[in-house]
């Protein structure tokens, strides 16, 4: 948009770095001036964080926390994507079930732990459940969204060619909707991240959330909050990172640009 | 099929036969009168245009004609048999973004012969690769190809399925006029090759003239058969001939009407 | 046949109600309660004023941490989103502070504003503050080149430019990106008062339950919380409706 010479190849990293840079200099001169005793500084991070590795718990934690996140994800996607499909292909169906969703979506998921704890006992699996609930909305929002989306015409196509309903949605919408379906899968991805780092800080006694908590808990290490919630926004970014990967494959793969 | 369907008028050579179809759509309350008493009969292997002016209701038509529209009023019947949905043995081929964006050229073309076995596929998607002139592109996704090439591989989806009569729904409206001229030779010489029943909706009278052996101008809206024109010029027609200007000039009378109405 | 086809929604939810208390009646003495029940503590609820104090808390949150968190975050995304150099230098830093849940914020929101509204503004307004930024540098993104020419072509200046070009352009998918947010900030507020705070929607929740497992109080609030995030969303949809109508935009 900028009208100035487009910029150089180098500079894709010099901004970010210089940016980067700015900020720890003005946390770190911000803890030296406010003389704070609590907060901690750049350094003081860094040392957690490579104290937390060399403890091991870390990778524990990291490990409880992407496991939530894979059997709930993948839990959505199991209900969700058939479930947004049928709400797609019946319109019928859909308005009879969209006013229960409205109503449930603007719950939390963390507002669900009593639920859950109920259902599930404290631990690993009302966590999961939380993950599951938080990634189910958007999943079928796409899915329900990329079926009507799907132009007519292909439809038209698919009955012309003598297939039958089941196949015109598996040969035809399917494929026509996925463009979409991979975008709320990766949006859903990224909220199940969320959610599981906020379950984990009520309802579980293990994970990346629960070391936040954790870290101040017992003993106001600062250093270690903030080195966990450095961890949780690379993690989170690598994720989203992966699953874009994963879209631009199949994308190209079809040539399909949407 | 029942008894009804076998009593329907079945003239030898006789492919598609209209009679006396309407279609009323209810829009906000109101009814609107699309069609008004079609009678039509198309012949086996003819090759009949549908010229009228823009939203007089050629696709309304086409799509009565294919089945995916129930005339209010009125029947269809294609071989004897009533119309009751669409069928692979009549394609329509639609004006644009029609074929199937992730299947590349060879998955388009083989998108309707699931049931054959693999072999005989085969050789029907590289038949008709040739055909459309796509060889070099059996792997290419339609995003790569261009407007007219998208177009010609509609057509070879289509006639993959061998059916009997082909509806082309204002087929090269979006591609430029070079391009158009190109098309119009490409069908004639498919049509010259595997002659089939096609039913071609246009508002552009030369392309009318070009390829029809009859040509239905259709009134506007509410649209009927304002009249039949038979075009008698023999294959490859000379666009400067004295008779091709004589049908030109009648049709573009004719037209005339049909917009003053 | 028209109100038929209106009514089937509404039916599908008497089902699943009158599902839930015959499966409620069939095991007595466990803890979930029956709709019944859940009304009732709805009815406790308000005549004990609490329900009304606990959304007003709840509102009051949302509506300063998300009015904060957009008046910061478009501006600053629109400049951002326009400076091609600025989004290659903040754009990483975003996308690595985006995927930090808010309610990670806590230990150092309870540090800098102790236990209280603040802490659960401030927890609102990261948790919308993220979203809005990209927001309002997409809507950047996705002004046609076309307009931009066009202002330049008739020689606006820089503020004319803003108002009658880069405005009007963006604003559809403000609104839309602000109704969304705004859905975010009422399940940050909830969560947030499920650990932080001592009043508030979420706070019920917890409460309820802490407090001599009274799991139809824990249903009620969640009842209540779903209805009013649902007229929240509502309400922003209409907004949406009339800013189109008023541009003649169709909305993709």
């Amino acid at each position: 948009m900028n009208s100035l010479a487009k910029p150089g190849r180098w500079e894709k990293f010099f901004w970010p770095v210089l940016a980067a840079a700015l900020l720890l200099a003005i946390w770190h001169y911000s803890v030296i001036w406010t003389a704070t005793k609590v907060f901690p500084s750049p350094v003081n991070v860094e040392k957690g964080l490579a104290e937390l590795f060399r403890k091991h718990v870390l990778w524990a934690d990291i490990g409880d926390s992407l496991r939530r996140v894979a059997i709930g994800f993948g839990a959505a996607v199991a209900v969700g994507i058939p479930l947004g499909l049928t709400l797609g292909w019946y319109p019928a169906a859909n308005q009879i079930l969209n006013p229960v969703l409205q109503i449930l979506r603007p719950i939390s998921p963390i507002a669900w732990i009593p639920v859950a704890i109920i259902f599930f006992g404290i631990g690993d699996h009302a966590a999961t459940f939380l993950v599951f609930l938080g990634a189910l909305f958007p999943i079928v929002i796409a899915c329900v969204g990329g079926v009507s989306n799907v132009p007519s015409i292909f439809r038209r196509a698919g009955r012309n060619f003598g297939l039958s309903p089941a196949q015109i949605l598996a040969r035809v919408v399917f494929p026509a909707a996925l463009p979409q379906i991979l975008i709320g899968l990766r949006i859903a991805l990224g909220i199940a991240w969320l959610v599981v780092v906020a379950g984990e800080m009520i309802a579980v006694d293990s994970g990346l959330g629960y070391l936040v908590i954790d870290s101040r808990n017992s003993g106001k290490r600062y250093d270690l909050v903030v080195a966990a919630m450095l961890l949780i926004g690379l993690i989170g970014l690598a994720l989203d990172t992966g699953f874009r990967r994963l879209e631009k494959i199949r994308s190209v793969r079809w040539g399909f640009r949407s | 099929m029942s008894t009804l369907d076998a009593m329907t008028t079945s003239v030898p050579g006789v492919k598609l036969h209209m009679e006396h179809v309407g279609m009323v759509f209810a829009r906000d309350g109101k009814s609107v009168s699309v069609l008004e008493d079609i009678n039509l009969d198309v012949r086996d292997g003819e090759f009949v245009c549908v010229l009228g002016p823009s939203g007089c209701g050629k696709s309304t038509l086409l799509n009565v004609m294919g089945g995916f529209l129930s005339p209010t009023s009125g029947s269809v019947s294609i071989d004897g048999e009533t119309v009751h949905g669409p069928d692979p043995r009549r394609i329509l081929v639609f004006q644009e973004r029609g074929v199937f964006p992730w299947l590349t050229v060879e998955g388009n073309i083989g998108f309707g012969l699931s049931k054959l076995p693999s072999s005989e596929s085969r050789q029907r998607i590289a038949h008709y690769v040739q055909m459309t002139r796509l060889q070099g592109f059996e792997h290419t996704y339609p995003s790569d190809l261009s407007g007219g090439m998208k177009q010609r591989l509609q057509v070879a989806r289509a006639l993959a399925v061998n059916p009997d009569i082909l509806y082309l729904d204002e087929p090269f409206g979006a591609l430029d006029s070079v391009t158009r001229f190109l098309m119009r030779g490409e069908l004639l010489r498919i049509w010259q090759t595997e002659r089939r029943t096609i039913i071609f909706v246009t508002h552009d009278i030369d392309e009318a003239v070009q390829l029809a052996d009859r040509v239905v101008v259709l009134s506007s809206r509410p649209a009927k058969i304002q009249d039949i024109l038979s075009i008698d010029i023999a294959h490859p027609r000379n666009l400067s001939s004295p008779r091709y200007l004589e049908h030109r000039d009648d049709l573009l009378k004719k037209i005339g009407l049909a917009y003053a109405e | 046949m028209n109100s038929w086809v209106r009514l089937r929604p509404v039916l599908f939810i008497a089902a699943l109600v009158v599902i839930w208390q015959i499966a409620v009646n069939r095991h007595p003495g466990q803890l979930l309660p029956g709709p019944w029940e859940v009304l009732r503590g709805i009815g406790d609820l308000l005549r004990h004023g609490l329900l009304l104090k606990y959304v007003v808390a709840s509102l009051f949150r949302v509506t300063w941490g998300f009015l904060l968190a957009a008046v910061i975050a478009i501006p600053l995304g629109l400049t951002i989103g326009w400076y091609r150099r600025a989004e290659m230098a903040f754009n990483p830093l975003v996308q690595i502070f985006r995927p930090i849940s808010p309610l990670a914020w806590i230990p150092i929101a309870i540090l800098w504003f102790g236990v209280g509204d603040l802490a659960s503004i401030f927890l609102i307004f990261v948790g919308c503050f993220f979203p809005l930024l990209l927001t309002a540098m997409s809507a950047v993104h996705n002004i046609p080149d076309l307009y931009v020419n066009v202002g330049r072509n008739f020689g606006l200046n820089t503020a004319d430019f803003i108002y009658r070009v880069v405005y009007p352009a963006v604003l559809p998918q403000l609104i839309t990106g602000l109704r969304i947010t705004l859905g975010i900030a009422w399940l940050v507020v909830v969560a947030a008062e499920m650990i932080a705070v001592n009043s508030g929607l979420g706070f019920l929740i917890v409460d309820a339950r802490n407090a001599g497992n009274r799991y139809d109080l824990v249903l009620a609030g969640m009842v209540v919380i779903g209805t009013i995030g649902l007229l929240l969303d509502l309400g922003m949809r209409s907004l949406e409706r009339v800013k189109s109508f008023r541009w003649g935009y169709s909305e993709n």
